[in-house]
């Protein structure tokens, strides 16, 4: 598990920063969409790898917390996904305006010479 | 203390997400209850930082501890969310409430109705600017972080047109990349430490080794590059200048204060975490700081000097201010902290004044710049003010007679603010900091050298700039008459340079304050104390 997580954040970072140097914007929003999965993948790999662990912890008077999984990436992710999908949302946005403004969808608003 | 002045500490933050949510429900037109929420909200806030001000001087002055902690929803300290009050935070809440109150007001003449819900952006913007200087854990600085940036898009987009959207479009992709950054940076920090609370790591990291120890210092590598960057440091702070340059003035007022986020989180986690003379983390960093902040003087430097318009002028006039910030702190003498604040202050407000200002000075020839209030590209529920309604206001107002007096003397007294020149505030931070670097040391470093010869000349060539520019604008000869100059807009900036002029006249007691809350950043027991003992609040907690 831990070799398919780590090459998918690696697949996932090297595509993202392929894609945000690329002229277009589209490929930049898409470049940091991909960057923004590997970064909460990354997120919660570190409250470490456990698999068929509860994060919550029960009512019951005996709790052994090695049994149960590290809530707070958990939750840490939770917030980067929510925030990273409002930014991502309105990037797009200002692609559009960008592209209704400048007739084109360089970065720079304008073709290379 | 009784109790409501304990929930003081967490106003700041409710209290503008209160009104900006609150101004959602107004229809767009009706500006003059949304403009008067927003003035009575800033005007509380200013007083809120003020009596927090106020508290920290009289706490910390009598010899207790000014640190006062904010446990939200009781929780205590490491595992809960804190929010502490301390000499730099009720600093900067005071000084974003200065400039938020008085960008607001001058945004009221005009800049308003360029585009839909400013205030409550706006406001948005203040909540996220006090909950970043109030935060004491490094997830919830993320989080206002991203309050903060989410608002500084909206308001850098504000009154549209393809200038502001292209240089947004970066400006966006940036600061989202940026984000990334620092997330990668919390994430490594919380994997290894497994707590994100600062006065918690500060316990934890001095005692981490062998494979950890490299983690944690890329994580801390990795989260100084998120915070350089929005602080504008060469070679991450390409994108500031332009960016300024393309916002409305009032946004661009508050921006000069968001740059300063960067520094003051680089000062609060570095200094906390990296303070002390024991093992690596003494040094941590330290001459990256130096160099960049050289560099970045350097490079803000020669932006001046190349710079045609003025607003680009204020552009690199904020590279030089990070610039010098950075290097200083890098310079790592605990003495010269009283002298960074008391920079950072002076040198904000005068930034935040000359961005209003200069707007005012180039509408005599404003046709076809950027300034221009443009069609918005989203026609939403927006429609502009309704007619024959509010427009007759704008043609009133009281025009300030002799307005190219009164414009270049607040011009001129900007520009010397701002290089540096006696007898003005910025003069004597300046002063203070050069003093700190090359008193009492055995030996002075060439790179100590190369900052000095830099911070004098990077004045030389804002004072440069801005005589270029301000015979240009003002004293050459032209047919078309002087711009009117509106009241609303002439009270805020004088409003800010009233203050950097206070910042001379009592120069003693402020610096009195600066030097204390340097002390007070060096020491790091007090404040870790402070956080992990924070007493709680609820009876049943008691046992």
């Amino acid at each position: 598990m831990e070799v398919v997580l780590a090459l998918g954040i690696g697949i996932f970072t090297a595509s993202g920063v392929w894609l945000i140097l690329r002229p277009r914007t589209f490929q930049v929003v898409l470049g940091l969409s991909l960057l923004s999965y590997a970064v909460n993948l990354f997120l919660y790999a570190m409250g470490r790898l456990r698999v068929d662990a509860p994060p919550v912890v029960g009512s019951d008077a005996a709790v052994d917390l090695a049994q149960h999984a590290d809530p707070v990436p958990q939750a840490l992710v939770l917030t980067a996904i929510v925030i990273s999908f409002a930014m991502t949302a309105l990037l797009l946005v200002v692609l559009l305006a960008a592209r209704g403004l400048t007739g084109t969808d360089h970065v720079d608003g304008e073709e290379e010479q | 203390m009784t109790a409501w002045m304990n929930h003081l500490i967490v106003a700041p933050v409710i209290l503008p997400l209160a009104a900006s949510a609150v101004m959602l429900l107004f229809n767009e037109r009706r500006r003059r209850a949304k403009n008067a929420i927003s003035l009575i909200t800033l005007a509380i806030l200013l007083a809120i930082a003020i009596a927090l001000l106020a508290q920290t001087v009289a706490l910390g002055f009598s010899g207790n501890s000014a640190t006062r902690v904010y446990l939200i929803g009781d929780w205590p300290a490491p595992f809960g969310i804190v929010l502490v009050a301390d000499w730099l935070s009720t600093l900067m809440l005071v000084l974003t409430a200065i400039i938020g109150l008085f960008a607001m007001t001058y945004a009221l003449a005009r800049w308003d109705r360029a585009g839909p819900r400013f205030q409550a952006l706006f406001l948005l913007q203040i909540m996220g600017l006090n909950g970043a200087f109030l935060t004491g854990d490094l997830f919830n600085l993320f989080v206002f972080f991203e309050i903060l940036l989410a608002a500084s898009y909206g308001l850098l987009l504000h009154g549209a047109g393809a200038q502001r959207v292209k240089a947004g479009l970066h400006y966006v992709a940036i600061n989202v990349g940026a984000s990334l950054l620092f997330l990668i940076g919390v994430g490594l920090i919380y994997g290894v430490t497994g707590t994100l609370n600062m006065a918690d790591l500060a316990t934890i990291i001095p005692s981490t080794v062998g494979l950890d120890l490299a983690l944690l210092q890329s994580g801390f590598a990795v989260l100084g590059i998120a915070f350089l960057l929005k602080a504008g440091m060469w070679p991450v702070g390409f994108w500031l200048p332009r960016t300024y340059a393309a916002a409305v003035p009032p946004a661009a007022a508050v921006f000069a204060l968001l740059s300063k986020v960067g520094i003051y989180a680089l000062l609060r986690v570095y200094l906390l975490l990296f303070g002390g003379n024991v093992g690596w983390t003494g040094n941590f960093g330290e001459e990256w700081l130096l160099f960049g902040g050289i560099a970045t003087v350097a490079f803000g430097t020669i932006g001046v000097l190349a710079a045609r318009t003025l607003s680009r002028v204020a552009g690199y006039c904020v590279v030089i201010s990070s610039g010098t910030l950075l290097a200083t702190i890098g310079a790592g003498e605990g003495g010269s902290l009283g002298g960074v604040l008391f920079y950072l202050v002076s040198s904000t407000l005068g930034l935040s004044a000359f961005y209003l200002l200069l707007e005012l000075v180039e509408r005599r020839d404003a046709e076809a710049t950027v300034q221009a209030i443009v069609e918005p590209v989203f026609d939403d529920e927006y429609t502009g003010v309704a007619p024959g309604h509010e427009e007759v206001e704008e043609e009133v107002g009281i025009v300030i007679p002799a307005t190219i007096a009164v414009l270049g003397g607040g011009f001129a007294f900007c520009a010397l603010l701002l290089a540096g020149l006696p007898p003005l505030s910025g003069f004597i931070a300046k002063f203070a900091i050069i003093h700190s670097l090359i008193n009492g040391q055995p030996g002075i470093d060439a790179s100590t050298w190369v900052f000095v010869v830099l911070l004098i000349g990077s004045g030389l060539a804002i004072l440069i700039a801005t005589s270029r520019a301000g015979i240009d604008l003002l004293w050459e000869p032209s047919d078309k008459p002087p711009p009117a100059l509106r009241l609303a807009e002439a009270v805020p900036v004088g409003m800010l340079l009233l203050v950097c002029l206070g910042l001379m006249v009592f120069a003693g007691p402020v610096m009195r304050y600066m030097d204390r809350t340097g002390q007070s950043l060096q020491d790091r027991q007090g404040y870790i104390n402070a956080v992990l003992s924070a007493p709680r609040r609820s009876p049943e907690a008691a046992s």
